[in-house]
């Protein structure tokens, strides 16, 4: 069980104020200068040492993705860091508690990971529907400014460090990276073709990291602590803590910071009530936001939420966004409003995932009140595998995966369905 | 992709709203958002201020505003690119709003975590007071849209009204919010549970007592 003083988002809940004396005397912005003094090489080891992966849904290490960008600049072009606030995709709603009650720790881990990426500037990307958190974030940011801490000369390290909120206006896609770099460079958020990726070309043609909130805002904490205390919790190569948002048919949602590992039963029981009509009501749980796919019941009370354990249910960890879903769930019609926001989010540019997201709603809608053939449940399978691996970006996949799941684990409820429909219509007739 | 267009561009609109240009208040603004960008790159400015034009058309028309073709032309002028590269962005992003909307823009999260947890009912209530997807009511206090996930999953469902959220609804609240928005009173924003702060289990949080009642440093336990 990880105990309070383990947990590094003390005000999670917004007891108490965000602003800078308040972060400080929680210890936010304490002699950062010291974490600075200790040099870029040393930052982006401890952050290797202690195998924080990344929190945004990928899970790739972040101490080896600072180590890709360029330690001097050639030509003249300086380096960006990009934090990704753009928290979108379904279930996931923990950046805005980092957003709205912790910005400082954001703000002190954006200093802290650009000048280990030997960055000129952030620039925080937050999506356009968080109004309220990003009025917070720019008064934050303009507090850090005050006092000294980011600007010229960032907590006196000699550093010079400047740090830009952006917003969105509201495209689910500008979650992906370099959709995000476009639309920070005032374009509509397409994805681009990797390579170039942005440690080489990323913002305005210049060396860029991407981060998730969550990654960036442990950052000074792992500093401060050191590797060896955020590696011992969670199994290995699923190190650290975690926020968790769980969301649907628990006695209580919440967002909650645990350590990485726990499973999946011990989770809900102890923050969540347990399972709205107790543990034999369960029928599903997406583990990592809609983008990844379901996992029956029956089969996920064991698992350990982290990356490896949500993989070998055939899921994934992904943002830790937890749905849950009782046997009260039309699961078909779950998961075909998953299929809607993929078709409201394609960007449109490749083909496979502008054509198939439509499609594969509209088959879903179908069998969801099972105006179908049983024929077309493999039809829709195939046509996801055709939409799978075939764009740009990873929205075509996360639009297929819910879907392989609902036939994988549901296939009977799909055919029993069509069944129950064509027997009205023979009735009919 | 979003089924949207844009507002015919006729004689009409362009005598309304030909000779848009900042209010002193909002020029100012406009220079600061400029400045956050590396020069040269200035484009990098044209989402927020396409949100500042609309929060400006919304306020000279008392609504969440909206972004007719010469506003757009205007916000493309003062960043010097080509109108078609601004109607590109104000297309692409579905918070600019193409068509005027109502006083109040009301927006349901439909997605998956709000749905199982009563979005429906929520939708209906909106429908009880006469609104319809997709329209402006004809008294133009409301604008009711089905949006996609918000981010408040731990808080479903939720609607999001102009600049504020309502989490953790019940068709009750969402009726209540609508009379005290249209007798013009503010309801209480965030969560509608009672005794639930923001997004802890409701109750009292399982972690993290100490912080409910003082600003808690637990370095003198590490």
């Amino acid at each position: 069980m990880l105990e309070d003083r383990d947990r590094i988002f003390t005000n999670l809940y917004g007891y108490q104020p965000w602003n800078l004396a308040a972060a400080r005397a929680r210890g936010d912005w304490d002699n950062t200068k010291d974490i600075l003094a200790k040099g870029q090489d040393a930052i982006i080891q401890e952050i290797k040492d202690s195998a924080l992966r990344g929190r945004g849904g990928a899970g790739f290490p972040t101490g080896m993705k600072w180590s890709f960008m360029p330690k001097e600049s050639k030509d003249g072009r300086p380096s960006f860091l990009v934090i990704n606030a753009d928290e979108s995709e379904p279930g996931s709603c923990k950046d805005r508690e980092i957003i709205r009650h912790d910005p400082h720790k954001l703000i002190e881990g954006a200093l802290v990971a650009g000048f280990a990426m030997r960055a000129r500037a952030a620039y925080i990307y937050i999506r356009g529907e968080y109004i309220r958190e990003a009025e917070t974030m720019f008064a934050a940011v303009a507090e850090a400014y005050a006092a000294g801490l980011i600007g010229r000369n960032a907590c006196g390290s000699g550093y010079d460090f400047d740090v830009f909120v952006h917003r969105g206006a509201g495209a689910y896609i500008c979650g992906e990276e370099t959709a995000m770099i476009e639309s920070l460079e005032g374009k509509k958020g397409q994805p681009r073709l990797k390579p170039p990726f942005p440690a080489g070309a990323g913002l305005y043609g210049c060396p860029t990291t991407v981060n998730n909130v969550e990654s960036i805002a442990v950052a000074p904490t792992i500093m401060r602590r050191g590797a060896g205390w955020f590696a011992s919790f969670g199994r290995d190569n699923n190190k650290g803590t975690k926020l968790f948002q769980i969301s649907g048919h628990v006695e209580k949602p919440c967002v909650v910071e645990e350590a990485m590992s726990i499973p999946f039963r011990e989770l809900i029981e102890k923050h969540c009530g347990g399972i709205r009509g107790g543990w034999d009501n369960l029928l599903a749980v997406i583990p990592g936001g809609s983008s990844v796919p379901l996992v029956p019941g029956d089969q996920c009370m064991d698992m350990p939420m982290d990356f490896d354990g949500c993989k070998e249910a055939g899921s994934g960890l992904g943002t830790a966004a937890v749905i849950v879903m009782d046997k009260s769930t039309d699961i078909v019609r779950a998961i075909s409003r998953l299929s809607h926001f993929y078709m409201h989010e394609s960007c449109g540019q490749c083909t496979p995932c502008r054509e198939g997201t439509g499609w594969m709603y509209r088959v879903m809608e179908r069998l969801r009140s099972g105006d179908a053939d049983v024929s077309e449940i493999d039809l829709l399978w195939d046509v996801t595998k055709q939409v799978e691996g075939h764009t740009i970006c990873a929205l075509g996949d996360a639009a297929a995966w819910p879907i392989q799941g609902l036939i994988r684990h549901f296939r009977p409820e799909l055919e029993r369905r069509i069944a129950e429909n064509g027997a009205m219509r023979e009735a009919a007739e | 992709m979003a089924d949207r267009h844009l507002a015919p561009d006729t004689p009409e609109l362009r005598a309304r709203w030909g000779a848009f240009a900042w209010t002193a208040e909002n020029a100012a603004k406009a220079r600061e958002v400029v400045a956050r960008y590396p020069e040269g790159r200035q484009r990098s400015a044209v989402m927020p201020l396409l949100d500042l034009a609309q929060r400006q058309v919304g306020a000279e028309t008392s609504t969440q505003g909206w972004l007719p073709i010469p506003v757009m032309e205007y916000v493309a002028h003062y960043l010097a690119m080509p109108v078609i590269r601004v109607v590109e962005v104000a297309t692409f992003y579905t918070m600019y709003n193409l068509v005027p909307v109502g006083r109040f823009h009301v927006q349901v999260c439909g997605t998956t975590p709000c749905m199982l947890r009563g979005s429906d009912d929520i939708m209906a209530a909106c429908k009880a007071k006469g609104m319809k997807k997709g329209h402006t009511s004809a008294d133009g206090l409301w604008t009711l849209t089905e949006v996609e996930c918000m981010g408040n999953c731990a808080s479903a469902p939720m609607v999001q009204i102009n600049d504020d959220n309502y989490e953790d609804l019940t068709a009750a609240d969402m009726t209540r919010i609508l009379d005290d928005l249209a007798a013009g009173r503010q309801p209480k924003t965030g969560t509608q549970a009672p005794g639930r702060h923001t997004v802890e289990p409701l109750g009292g949080p399982t972690s993290l007592a100490a912080m409910v009642d003082a600003n808690h440093d637990y370095r003198g336990e590490w």
